[in-house]
């Protein structure tokens, strides 16, 4: 028999209205990283959580260490060995780091906290993993990187053998995957077991030995990594066979859409983001904007839609000086805007989905005469994009909240596609999403191109970026320092443009 | 599994019952028969048309009140400035009902928008600092509670009337009060139930089926994603406070215009527009649940006044009332004995 740290054998789980996971077998060998691969809603989540003792399975069994055992809370995950990152840290933004990660099991000194043990303590488990953390910084001077680290941390300062990781490079930096992954591979080596749960292929294939699939809750198999292909691992999790570069016909561009002359943008501690900028987008081409998050990007579209001032310079669209319009006006005038931020800004998550779909129209005929909602038009319209979009929900007067990422997002695409805007602008518009919903979305937006649509595209996801855009602008400290053709430059070249090195030959290949 | 709306509900009933019940334990406690005393409780509003006539009129300001705070709680902001609200919209109230000669039908009409704009004002100029300024509602309401405390009292004596600590009581014409329902019942019943009730289907309304209770419970909601949508987050933030203190001015008007029928100097405050908050609590934000639990608070404090009979002080009301809404309050404690008590059914 095999050697197996954790077993979760024939785990169902539901909730009203849903079964999260129906019949689902995950065995973890000690000492490897296990990936959870999964659409967004699979019932990944569902399946940790349930490991982890927040939520009590219907049927089935958990094994650790081949015994069986009931885990009704997390203190009792705790005690036998299982540790969990959350996605969203869980830690005091005031606290240090030794702090955090003693809180609850404090080292004590009569009635004090030792806090010099607690500190001594963290700092020899950081230097034995390698995680180089400074066990006395504060976590709100600490990057999101080391935060990260700290969570770790956190699991090990309890003990924990198995460590379940929730999407962890989804906030991460291209150099701060790496350096989790070496993180990773020393924590195996000392003899820990990791459960990764991700929907990223690349990282699957690059550090895991296994990969266990689950599919709208059902568990759909176990993999080795090593015999595996993402192309297969795609199909395994969507149920079909994915494009990875989506098809599409080369850009027709026509008449100028948006032109955006000499804008200047603060933010809101009065520092220029956005200097000067110039940018034309025509109708029937995707403009995609690469750059390093904290460039400007974000000043610049919501100056664009009117949510930020303007400090100077001209926006037009269709040749209509939009620069100082209100946000509904600007709205109105024919653009459509997927935010970065779908918590924040797309969605009013208390809100049903039926109403978060009119958020853009609401006040208008059909949906309101005289001040007065029809809740049936209403819905009937939230139907039929829901339908359309394929967004799924238990039902359309489910809270926003309740719903998965990639369905919120689906949400927030159709609201916007519906109202036929000229000029889609689209701010990360697969962050955190699994490829199923990525290839739906980018077919989307190459399908209002073809539409004679204005798109601008900002992501800072070069694989994006290069797939998606006919024309590539990079913007680099609040300017756009060049504007490259997908087709003829790579991933280095933009790189290196991201980073502020000027197009000319030697600067690429240096 | 409960679903969340069916937790609304049970959550308050569960409150009050262990409220009740605690005060049983407590009145044991110090030597008294609870069940008397509950019967007293009782019978002090239900023996007699007199005093279940009272009881409504008790009931009325409750409602009003509790859909003042419950409306600025559903469009996410918190109305602690009810009661200084109350107290300007009574004495406008009765400063239009003693000063003007008309019809009624223009006289009440007319007294009873006094009320409800002056209250609307008072919670004007905190709706506008938060709009405008970011400054927190609670402060500048509890401030104004006292401005409004005082003023009041500087009106009633130097405008209203010389010197006097009680106004002229307000004519016939902009009375609430109704010969026929007084013959009826020998009490001061008047007809601002029906005004309290119109107020209940008003919030409604205006929040279930409206435009703007769509855009004022989005900025209560999420700010950024109702800037997104092209709401104006400062306007609805000043509507809100508008309605809120219009329903807490009409509170006024209830007391000045029926069941008093007439302004006095306060020396503190009358509690109405801080029980309002209480009363949103228990109704769930709800304005058909601000009905019953308002409906409860006034059966609660007319009926202790004959809890005496039964030797038993009434006080002891102020303290269930109290418990209800700290059971309310540690609703989710209740919610967690309800699922175990499920899950241990299912075992």
């Amino acid at each position: 028999m095999e050697n197996y740290v954790i077993e979760m054998l024939n785990i169902r789980k539901e909730f009203p209205g849903i079964v999260a996971n129906d019949n689902i077998t995950l065995q973890v060998k000690k000492g490897e990283i296990h990936a959870l691969l999964g659409e967004n809603g699979a019932g990944k989540s569902t399946l940790m959580n349930v490991l982890f003792g927040l939520y009590q399975p219907e049927k089935g069994e958990i094994r650790v260490d081949g015994k069986k055992v009931e885990i009704n809370d997390p203190n009792v995950a705790n005690r036998l060995g299982i540790g969990m990152v959350h996605q969203h840290f869980m830690l005091i933004d005031t606290f240090t780091v030794a702090q955090n990660i003693v809180l609850g099991s404090e080292p004590k000194k009569g009635l004090k906290i030792d806090m010099k043990k607690a500190v001594r303590e963290v700092q020899e488990l950081s230097d034995r993993y390698g995680l180089q953390v400074d066990a006395t910084a504060k976590i709100s001077d600490i990057s999101v990187g080391m935060q990260q680290r700290v969570e770790i941390l956190k699991t090990l300062y309890r003990g924990a053998n198995v460590v379940i990781l929730d999407e962890p490079t989804a906030v991460l930096t291209p150099q701060e995957i790496k350096e989790l992954i070496v993180i990773l591979r020393t924590l195996i080596k000392e003899g820990k077991s990791i459960i990764l749960i991700t929907h990223k292929l690349k990282e699957i294939m690059e550090v895991c030995d296994r990969c266990t699939v689950i599919r709208k809750g059902q568990g759909i198999g176990t993999v080795d990594v090593s015999e595996t292909n993402p192309n297969e691992l795609a199909s395994l999790m969507v149920g079909r066979e994915i494009r990875f570069s989506t098809e599409k016909i080369p850009a027709e561009p026509k008449e100028t859409i948006l032109s955006i002359q000499g804008l200047t943008v603060q933010d809101s501690r009065h520092v220029d983001m956005v200097k000067e900028l110039d940018l034309d987008i025509r109708a029937g081409e995707i403009v995609g904007i690469a750059g390093v998050d904290g460039n400007g990007q974000t000043e610049l579209i919501e100056a664009i839609t009117g949510l930020r001032k303007k400090s100077a310079g001209k926006v037009t669209l269709k040749n209509q000086d939009i620069t100082n319009m209100p946000v509904r006006a600007i709205t109105e005038s024919g653009v459509g805007h997927i935010p970065q931020d779908r918590h924040k800004l797309g969605l009013v998550l208390d809100y049903s989905i039926g109403e978060n779909i009119v958020l853009q129209t609401y006040y208008q005929k059909p949906y309101s005469t005289g001040g007065f909602l029809s809740f049936k038009r209403i819905f009937d319209k939230a139907k039929a994009l829901i339908a359309e979009y394929d967004v799924r929900t238990p039902s359309h007067l489910s809270k926003a909240r309740t719903l998965s990422g990639g369905n919120q997002q689906k949400a927030i695409i159709g609201r916007e596609i519906d109202r036929n805007p000229d000029l889609l602008i689209a701010a990360q518009p697969t962050r955190g999403l699994d490829v199923g919903a990525i290839e739906f979305i980018h077919k989307r937006l190459i399908e209002q191109r073809d539409q004679g649509k204005a798109v601008l595209l900002v992501s800072f996801e070069l694989d994006e970026i290069l797939n998606v855009s006919d024309r590539i602008a990079v913007m680099f400290d609040g300017k756009i320092i060049a504007t490259v053709n997908p087709k003829e430059t790579n991933e280095q070249e933009l790189g290196l443009l991201m980073a502020g090195s000027k197009l000319e030959k030697e600067g690429a290949q240096n | 599994m409960f679903s969340s709306t069916k937790f609304n509900f049970i959550i308050p009933i569960i409150s009050v019952i262990l409220g009740l019940v605690a005060g049983a334990i407590i009145m044991l406690i110090f030597g008294y028969n609870p069940v008397l005393g509950y019967q007293a409780l009782w019978n002090g509003v239900f023996d007699s048309p007199f005093f279940m006539s009272e009881t409504v009129n008790r009931i009325t300001p409750y409602i009003l009140t509790g859909l003042a705070i419950a409306f600025a709680f559903r469009t996410g902001l918190f109305n602690i400035g009810a009661e200084g609200q109350v107290l300007v919209g009574w004495v406008a109230a009765v400063w239009v009902g003693t000063a003007i000669d008309a019809p009624a039908f223009i006289h009440l009409p007319l007294a009873l928008l006094a009320a409800a704009a002056a209250g609307a004002f008072w919670a004007f100029i905190p709706g506008i600092l938060k709009a405008k300024l970011g400054v927190h509602e609670v402060i500048v309401s509890i401030m104004m509670n006292y401005i409004a405390l005082h003023i009041t009292n500087y009106l009633i004596r130097s405008v209203l009337t010389d010197n006097q600590e009680t106004t002229e009581p307000v004519k016939q014409t902009a009375s609430l009060t109704n010969d026929f329902l007084i013959g009826l019942t020998g009490s001061r019943l008047h007809l601002g139930f029906i005004v309290a009730l119109l107020m209940v289907l008003i919030m409604w309304v205006i929040l279930e089926r409206t435009k703007l209770g769509y855009e004022l419970k989005a900025v209560g909601y999420n700010q950024h994603a109702s800037n997104y949508a092209g709401m104006k987050v400062e306007r609805n933030i000043v509507i809100s406070m508008l309605i809120s203190g219009l329903f807490a001015g009409l509170a006024g008007a209830m007391q000045g215009l029926g069941s008093f029928g007439n302004a006095f100097t306060n020396t503190a405050f009358s509690n109405l527009g801080f029980d309002g908050i209480a009363v949103a609590l228990l109704g769930g934000n709800n304005p058909f649940g601000v009905v019953l639990s308002a409906s409860l608070f006034g059966f609660l404090k007319v009926g202790s006044l004959n809890m005496s009979t039964a030797g038993v002080p009434n006080e002891i009301i102020e303290i269930v009332i109290a418990l209800i809404i700290l059971f309310v309050a540690s609703g989710f404690i209740i919610r967690w004995a309800l699922l175990q008590l499920k899950k241990g059914e299912k075992k």
